[in-house]
């Protein structure tokens, strides 16, 4: 068994080496080198990109990439738990249901955020009905914004949380809803005590799966918001194109990773879940 | 309660549909504004007649063809060699490819390839992208292909062992033909997500290889032609109708 084993992992292991582990390997040696003239890298080795990461400049920028992706996991808790509960409780309409939350998500993430520019702009849809409706004569400023920021991570990664919302009501055991009752607990209560403590696994792997994605989102900001909403993602995209300064770009992008690798690691250690 | 919570889902589901729907509806629209002024064909004859689109989209689907068919290959074997035995190290490689940020995937990429050009006199172009869809298109296969292995039972490979058939023929006969559905949808979720890639390709194409979200982002930054919206609708039913074909043979 072992030489086919071994013979139908080489390819796979070949593009993970090539295209996966020796990128990341290159910006790990980039990071540590001077900036070129022309772009690119030089000698002599230099721990100055990974020292400008405590720039108050650059910590800001990575306070606001948390403080975003801390307000689309709550939004999208908010949006999503009901969902959930609703969905779990759907009866023989469950999976058409759950496929009405899918469908958005399945199609061009690049669109579904175009589709915002569309509604927010000046010219857009919101605009253009508020004021076909008189309730404004100038249009608001809707489009880059925070808000718009906002909206767009939301609409992109609510499934992520109600999916595993949804699984793990879908296994609450539901007579422990009519104990609940039974022993003159109110619904409030029942939700606050039974239903919220059961589903607290959903929750945190939703929080996961929104908030990671979040922190390492480069189109939603760069197309939805403005020069005051500057993502990590995008702080890392410029300094490869238009700042040419790949040690500093390089040693940005393992700081992201490091982070994302962190939380991942506290989270899977916690429920001990594999994926593959 | 109940009647609330079924209203606060409505909310939900129209937050979640109207945008694309509004998106859809205006492609239709007679006039370049946003202002309804009555049903026409005009942006869809005019995305279909922009030369710059049709070449983009050809690009897009050469690239997403190879793309998925070099990971759907790989990605099967690999699947399947990884339910024969765990591999701590490719599980994390694969781990590693799904977690990291496009932006990180596409940055690191570029200076990898600006790297190995050095050395090559070769330049950024279709290659290059296929190559980086290539990388993050892989873990979703094998991700499709170990959910339906988990769901066969080892005893048919075995009786096909004990019949004297060789690994090989065991893999080729009796688990790949059973594993088909699982590699169709992965295949179809791969091109998807190729098709679909906007930030890693703009990093590693060269002139020659603008892929349809390219153009397509390009046009929603200047935002002047209501021929994004027509092309958006093509795209997103035609993605959506995949997924769903996808979605089925996942089930079967």
């Amino acid at each position: 068994m072992n030489r086919l084993r071994a013979v139908f992992l080489l390819p796979s292991t070949l593009v993970l080496c090539v295209l996966v582990a020796a990128p990341l390997a290159i910006i790990l040696s980039y990071s540590v080198l001077t900036r070129g003239a022309y772009g690119g890298v030089e000698l002599p080795l230099s721990l100055e990109s990974w020292l400008r990461l405590a720039d108050p400049l650059y910590l800001g920028i990575l306070a606001r990439t948390v403080a975003m992706a801390a307000a689309v996991t709550a939004l999208c808790l908010a949006l999503g738990f009901p969902l959930a509960l609703f969905l779990s409780r759907a009866g023989n309409r469950k999976n058409l249901y759950l496929h009405l939350v899918m469908l958005p998500f399945w199609t061009s993430f690049l669109v579904r955020t175009y589709a915002w520019m569309f509604l927010l702009r000046d010219t857009g849809l919101i605009n253009t009905t508020l004021i076909w409706l008189g309730l404004i004569q100038e249009p608001l400023s809707l489009l880059y914004t925070p808000g718009a920021v906002l909206a767009g991570l939301v609409y992109g990664h609510l499934p992520f949380m109600v999916l595993p919302l949804y699984a793990a009501l879908e296994r609450m055991d539901r007579s422990l809803l009519e104990a609940a009752a039974d022993l003159g607990a109110q619904p409030w209560e029942s939700l606050a005590r039974v239903v919220i403590p059961l589903a607290s696994p959903g929750i945190r792997a939703g929080a996961v799966l929104v908030f990671i994605p979040c922190l390492g989102a480069y189109l939603t900001p760069d197309l939805l918001g403005g020069s005051k909403t500057v993502m990590a993602g995008n702080l890392i995209q410029n300094q490869f194109t238009h700042a040419r300064d790949w040690p500093f770009g390089s040693a940005a992008s393992l700081a992201l990773m490091a982070v994302i690798l962190v939380l991942l690691a506290v989270w899977v250690r916690r429920e001990k879940e594999p994926l593959l | 309660m109940r009647r609330l919570l079924g209203l606060y889902a409505a909310g939900v589901y129209a937050f979640l549909h109207l945008p694309l729907a509004a998106l859809i509806l205006f492609s239709f629209n007679a006039s370049r504004f946003t202002v309804w002024e009555g049903f026409s064909l005009r942006w869809y004859r005019a995305a279909f007649g922009d030369a710059q689109l049709a070449e983009a989209a050809a690009n897009s689907l050469l690239i997403g063809l190879a793309a998925t068919a070099v990971a759907t290959a790989a990605g099967t074997l690999c699947g399947y060699a990884l339910w024969k035995r765990r591999s701590g190290l490719v599980a994390a490689a694969l781990h590693l490819s799904l977690v990291t940020p496009e932006i990180v995937t596409g940055v690191s990429l570029l200076a990898f390839y600006q790297w190995v050009f050095r050395f090559a006199g070769l330049r950024l172009g279709t290659h290059t992208v296929i190559g980086a869809h290539v990388t993050f298109c892989l873990v979703f296969v094998v991700i499709a292909v170990m959910a339906r292995l988990r769901t066969l039972d080892p005893a048919l490979e075995e009786a096909a062992l004990d019949l004297g058939a060789s690994e090989w023929r065991a893999f080729r006969e009796v688990t790949l033909p059973l594993l088909w559905p699982a590699v169709a949808a992965g295949a179809l979720l791969a091109f998807t997500i190729s098709f679909d890639d906007y930030v890693v390709t703009s990093l590693v194409a060269g002139v020659d290889s603008e892929t349809l979200p390219m153009v397509i982002y390009a046009m929603a930054k200047r935002g002047v032609s209501p021929a994004v919206n027509a092309v958006s609708a093509v795209i997103v039913t035609a993605l959506g109708a995949l997924i769903l074909v996808s979605e089925r043979l996942r089930r079967a």
